[in-house]
């Protein structure tokens, strides 16, 4: 007696319509076929807006296509060839790579210990993850004006409290390392509180016991840091080094800005010697001010599988990392 | 009514373990270092925002003293004041609102549909496109910005907000928060129910899914905002100087020629602080939507 009921009461479970309805014609387009309507405002949007303009890069960038003239001639691979033989080009990879690691690097540490910081009980922790995030809130632009007059040569608050210690005054945006230092600076400060509680929420998903446990065999808090939850929030740190990496790579507001502070001209070349001129900030001086679009597509197509290569890279190596921190 | 925007899952996310009580001076005692590392960061996150409002509450000569002011001052109103006769700022707040506004709406909107197929009907290839929609989140969309500018040319969209809203009108991000709140917080049951009861798929996502889905898409409102509103590369590529955002109104007024700290911090803090505000009000729940979203599983 109690079986047709088990049989009747199996397939509900799993989420299927009762059988009456499944008969009814009406109610199977409506299972059948809405969930694609319900779906295809994104896909449609997306596929519209973000992936046929990626894919449309890599036509025009076959192409001699310039904005003021109406003809575009066919030729070939000639724009990677002359991409890869431009001094700027391979000047803007250097210092993407180095504002990169200059950022992304110390950015991740610091909040992996930031969030271990916080992943216990404390006073006031509402307050601290609430300021932690303040910087994120803060558009790009509002940041590079803000440290742009920090990092000011003449009367930036970083230079007078140099000198009141006794050193000299830094032109911050005339040497390479400087600027860079200045640039990975903000990048860190909108950044690291961000990074700081995706870790905190990873961390808090790890079971307590283990703490406990090593707390009992007298493992110092460093030490489970390293052995407890590293190894617990691995999946988590390799989303936070390849979403990191993506962004490193497509740095431009802040080059653009940092170097509008000197001039105008010097906002799409980063710095009066491309000192600061990023990859992104590359593609935006070739695109929109000398408008050669097929040139430009070249180096966004160069550019995707550099952020392809780098990510894969950086995914090889967090992922080796395991191997000795188990072992 | 603050406590209704915190969704179910998230509030996991932000649960506050606390110590027993204790006075506030033994607390910070038993452990100083973590509070000192605490109460640092927390300044220098707090700091350049407190000190945009310094310099933009002095006149430029007050910040070529030695020592320089560490207070606001008076000039705060007439160097805002300044900032509207620079730029046209009012022009670029109403478009900012427009823009953020709508994308808002629409993010939420598509996201919650696509969130409940996903989580909760059965079609063929959902899986495959659920992946699919995870992997869009990676694709570095910012390279197909020459043909993209070149479609709003062909659409003559250039210069209007169109250009600015329409790319931005889905996100993956979306769609992916939306469908892991609602496989967790919306009950197959009450879909089944709806349906034995003869309720089109389309009425239950107005009358059942919608009210449960509402404190996830208001984090997700909240987060979509503001990443809109701060928006600055495409929106400076496609509008003009005449008709801008907040964005790229804030970046002409401090790019000037001649370098006035106190106008494009007035500009800052205009552009800046209502967002802050908002922020420090409801803080707690958008960490949580951040939280929950970071966790996947």
């Amino acid at each position: 007696m109690s079986a047709p009921v088990q049989a009747e009461a199996r397939p509900r479970a799993a989420g299927s319509p009762p059988a009456a309805h499944r008969r009814s014609r009406r109610h199977l387009f409506d299972t059948k076929i809405t969930p694609y309507a319900y779906i295809s405002p994104f896909f449609l949007l997306f596929f519209a807006f973000g992936l046929f303009p990626l894919a449309y890069t890599a036509w025009v960038s076959l192409y001699d296509w310039n904005l003021l003239s109406d003809e575009q001639t066919f030729v070939g691979l000639d724009n990677y060839a002359e991409l890869l033989a431009d001094g700027y080009f391979w000047n803007a990879a250097f210092n993407t790579l180095s504002i990169g690691v200059l950022s992304a690097v110390p950015q991740l540490l610091f909040a992996l210990w930031l969030a271990h910081l916080l992943n216990r009980p404390l006073r006031a922790q509402t307050f601290f993850r609430v300021t932690l995030l303040l910087p994120n809130v803060t558009s790009v632009v509002a940041v590079v004006v803000i440290f742009s007059q920090l990092f000011g040569r003449e009367f930036g608050l970083i230079n007078m409290v140099l000198e009141a210690f006794g050193f000299g005054r830094i032109d911050w945006q005339a040497g390479t390392a400087t600027s860079h230092a200045a640039i990975a600076t903000m990048i860190m400060w909108r950044w690291t509180g961000y990074n700081a509680l995706i870790y905190l929420a990873a961390m808090q998903a790890v079971p307590r016991e283990l703490y406990e446990a090593a707390t009992l065999d007298g493992a110092s808090t460093f030490r489970q840091l390293r052995s407890i939850t590293i190894p617990m929030i691995r999946p988590t740190i390799i989303f936070t080094v390849i979403v990191s990496t993506i962004g490193s790579m497509q740095v431009i507001a802040e080059p653009m800005l940092f170097g509008a502070q000197v001039s105008a001209g010097a906002m799409a070349t980063g710095g009066s010697d491309r000192q600061f001129q990023t990859l992104a900030l590359y593609l935006y001086e070739q695109g929109f001010r000398s408008f050669e679009f097929g040139y430009a597509s070249a180096a966004a197509w160069v550019m995707f599988l550099l952020v392809v290569l780098v990510v894969g890279m950086n995914f090889l190596i967090v992922r080796r990392m395991r191997g000795s921190l188990d072992s | 009514m603050t406590n209704a925007l915190i969704p179910g899952p998230a509030t996991a996310g932000v649960t506050r373990i606390r110590r027993p009580r204790r006075g506030a001076w033994r607390e910070f005692a038993s452990r100083p270092l973590t509070y000192l590392t605490l109460i640092a960061v927390a300044f220098f996150s707090a700091f350049p925002i407190y000190w945009s409002v310094v310099v933009a509450s002095h006149d430029n000569s007050a910040l070529a003293q030695i020592p320089p002011p560490l207070l606001p001052g008076g000039n705060f109103f007439a160097n805002v004041a300044r900032v509207f006769d620079t730029a046209p700022f009012q022009l670029a707040l109403i478009n900012s609102v427009i823009v953020a506004g709508s994308i808002t709406i629409s993010v939420m909107l598509f996201s919650t549909l696509a969130g409940f197929a996903f989580a909760k009907l059965r079609f063929r290839g959902r899986n495959a496109l659920l992946v699919l929609t995870i992997a869009t989140m990676m694709v570095p969309t910012q390279l197909g910005i020459i043909p993209l500018y070149m479609m709003m040319i062909k659409l003559e969209w250039t210069g209007t907000l169109y250009a600015v809203i329409v790319p931005s009108l889905v996100s993956a991000f979306g769609v992916f928060f939306m469908t892991q709140y609602l496989s967790r917080a919306l009950p197959t049951e009450l879909i089944e129910a709806g349906w034995v009861d003869g309720a089109s798929t389309w009425a239950l996502f107005w009358r059942v899914v919608l009210p449960i889905a509402r404190p996830a898409a208001a984090v997700l409102g909240m987060l979509t905002f503001m990443t809109a509103w701060n928006d600055y590369f495409w929106p400076l590529v496609v509008l003009t100087p005449e008709n801008p955002t907040v964005q790229v109104a804030l970046s002409q007024l401090a790019a000037g020629y001649v370098q006035d700290f106190t106008l494009g911090l007035a500009g800052t803090a205009v552009a800046t602080l209502p967002l802050v505000l908002v922020f420090a009000l409801l803080g707690r729940h958008i960490i949580g939507g951040i939280m929950q979203g970071a966790v996947k599983g």
